[in-house]
């Protein structure tokens, strides 16, 4: 209807401004009690958990860009908890049951899809090793299993079984393996933390911190600057760079990691499949296309580009995988830059600076740990920097002490 | 396929390189606190910018030095580690530790 349409579009209450999902504040306060730097996955799940749990709600996320831009929008979205060390598998499987829940707590469909993960082994030394991690996830409560060709096979039929001269041996079932939409898994912590009190800055980038008596007290903005009584730092591939703003140095170094996406198929594919030995990953998603991922870039650099051989390297392999898909066409390739530790373990607690916290070398695996990390970030701030249990082994200064979390089972490590 | 100028070589696939990390001053191991050592080992500045930084050409097992752009990926220089390094470490070994 022209008229009513026109009445509509008069109206001074715009249904999407007084019914927005996220409001946008226009200024910047002068303080707040806590300031988030960057506005991925994890800040603004730690912000929400902070509104939520704490009842701390003077809160600003600062983010460059916009959010859940970064790493949170380009990853292939892969969540499981089958990994090695134990302290990494009880962390993560925290995450997985935070996972099944969001949708209901959000009131708001992340599209949590638990299609099981599949990892093949080519080598007897991969064999025993996931014979370990077998053993590590049941005994945190994972549904993982070791199972061999005649069961792969009957699990995914269209799987070539000698990919690469390299024979299937056995595969490492891992049944919690699910996928979820990345973005709405932003949006739905967005959501959550705003409507609870939290501002929400995008194209706000911090361009230096503000700390005396070696202390943090604020924070410089491309917008001003602005006091606060404490900060998290979750920026991903930019750690390195904002920590030097805080003026120290971190055990970080960061990587491009590029992904891609065919043409949409019929489904032929529930299960993630991945290759240690070939370093791929193929999976296919709800609207038919098959992604694929593999290792990170061979150096390091801080750029988003795409190379033609990466490319052709990984569609090799996940060509000896699933030789019919040699006649799909590409569609897009994209790359993030990712926060990679010589550990393949993340840095979460505490930082050089008092009242600094960080939340970072989540590299090539932190899209799974989204939820835990929000919760836990968020009890060390409202504790003042009470470390919780589940994340101290994670600790920046475990480098200082040379005491490691060897995370072999992950994504860069294999996947 | 990338090109890098091997100081050795000459101009070769970069696939054909393995990176090594930044070049940085080694601390007197047997002086150096646990924390000046772990900062060596561990810790690097991870700039954005033009870096000074180890590569080895793997086939020929070369190894020598590049100055990078982290952003532009742009190779600006390679050049035979002798033009910083021209003096061989000797890691001073203790009496005790020594195995005959
Ligand atoms: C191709 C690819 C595939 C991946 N696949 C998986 C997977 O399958 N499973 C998995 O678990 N993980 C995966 N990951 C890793 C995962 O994406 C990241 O670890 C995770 O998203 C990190 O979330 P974050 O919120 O910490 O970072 P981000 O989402 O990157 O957020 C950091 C934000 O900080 C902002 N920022 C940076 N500097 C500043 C500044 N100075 N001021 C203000 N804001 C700033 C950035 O703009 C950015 O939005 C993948 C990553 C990539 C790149």
């Amino acid at each position: 209807m022209p008229f009513s349409l026109l009445k509509y579009g008069l109206n001074k209450d715009y249904p999407f401004e007084k019914n927005a999902d996220l409001p946008v504040p226009s200024e910047l306060k002068s303080s707040y009690d806590v300031v988030i730097i960057g506005g991925g996955g994890h800040g603004v799940a730690t912000a929400y958990y902070l509104a939520k749990y704490h009842g701390i709600t003077n809160v600003a996320i600062l983010e460059k860009g916009y959010l859940g831009g970064g790493n949170t929008a380009r990853n292939t979205a892969v969540i499981r908890s089958n990994y090695l060390t134990s302290e990494g598998v009880k962390f993560y499987s925290e995450s997985v049951k935070l996972f099944k829940e969001l949708s209901n707590e959000f009131d708001f469909n992340i599209m949590y899809s638990e299609r099981g993960q599949l990892t093949l082994a080519h080598t007897d030394a991969t064999v025993r090793s996931f014979r370990q991690r077998t053993e590590v996830n049941k005994h945190f409560g994972g549904r993982t299993e070791l199972i061999g060709p005649a069961e792969i096979k009957e699990l995914v039929p269209t799987l070539n079984m000698n990919p690469a001269h390299m024979p299937v041996l056995a595969g490492l079932w891992h049944m919690d393996g699910a996928t979820a939409r990345h973005d709405a898994v932003a949006w739905g912590y967005a959501k959550g933390a705003t409507q609870r009190g939290v501002e929400l800055h995008q194209l706000t980038e911090v361009t230096d911190v503000i700390v005396e008596n070696g202390k943090v007290t604020g924070v410089k903005t491309n917008r001003g600057t602005i006091q606060c009584g404490c900060a998290v730092q979750a920026v991903a591939g930019h750690s390195s760079l904002v920590a030097a703003k805080a003026g120290f140095r971190m055990p970080i170094t960061t990587y491009p990691l590029q992904a891609m996406v065919t043409q949409p198929v019929k489904p032929f594919l529930d299960q993630m499949v991945s290759s240690s030995a070939l370093h791929c990953y193929v999976q296919q998603t709800g609207r038919g296309e098959i992604v694929f991922g593999g290792g990170s870039d061979p150096y390091p650099l801080y750029n988003t580009r795409s190379t033609l051989d990466l490319k052709e390297g990984l569609l090799a392999h996940a060509i000896e995988m699933f030789p019919f898909m040699a006649n799909l066409r590409l569609m897009r390739q994209w790359t993030g830059i990712t926060d990679m530790t010589s550990d393949y373990s993340p840095i979460m607690g505490l930082s050089p600076v008092d009242n600094y916290y960080l939340d970072a070398g989540w590299g090539t695996w932190g899209f799974k740990a989204t939820p835990i990390c929000g919760k836990t970030m968020a009890e060390l701030v409202a504790s003042g920097g009470k470390v919780p249990e589940l994340i101290k082994p994670f600790a920046m200064d475990r480098f200082n002490v040379f005491r490691q979390v060897n995370e072999m089972g992950a994504t860069a490590a294999s996947h | 396929m990338k090109i890098m100028n091997c100081p050795l070589n000459g101009p070769r696939n970069i696939s054909e390189f393995v990176h090594g990390g930044e070049v940085s001053q080694m601390p007197d191991p047997n002086s150096c606190s646990d924390m000046e050592w772990a900062d060596y080992v561990f810790y690097s500045d991870n700039a954005i910018g033009i870096v000074t930084e180890w590569w080895l050409h793997a086939p020929s097992g070369y190894w020598f030095i590049a100055e990078r752009h982290t952003a532009s990926d742009e190779i600006i220089r390679t050049f035979d580690a002798s033009e910083i390094f021209n003096q061989r470490y000797e890691f001073p070994i203790k009496a005790e530790e020594a195995v005959v």
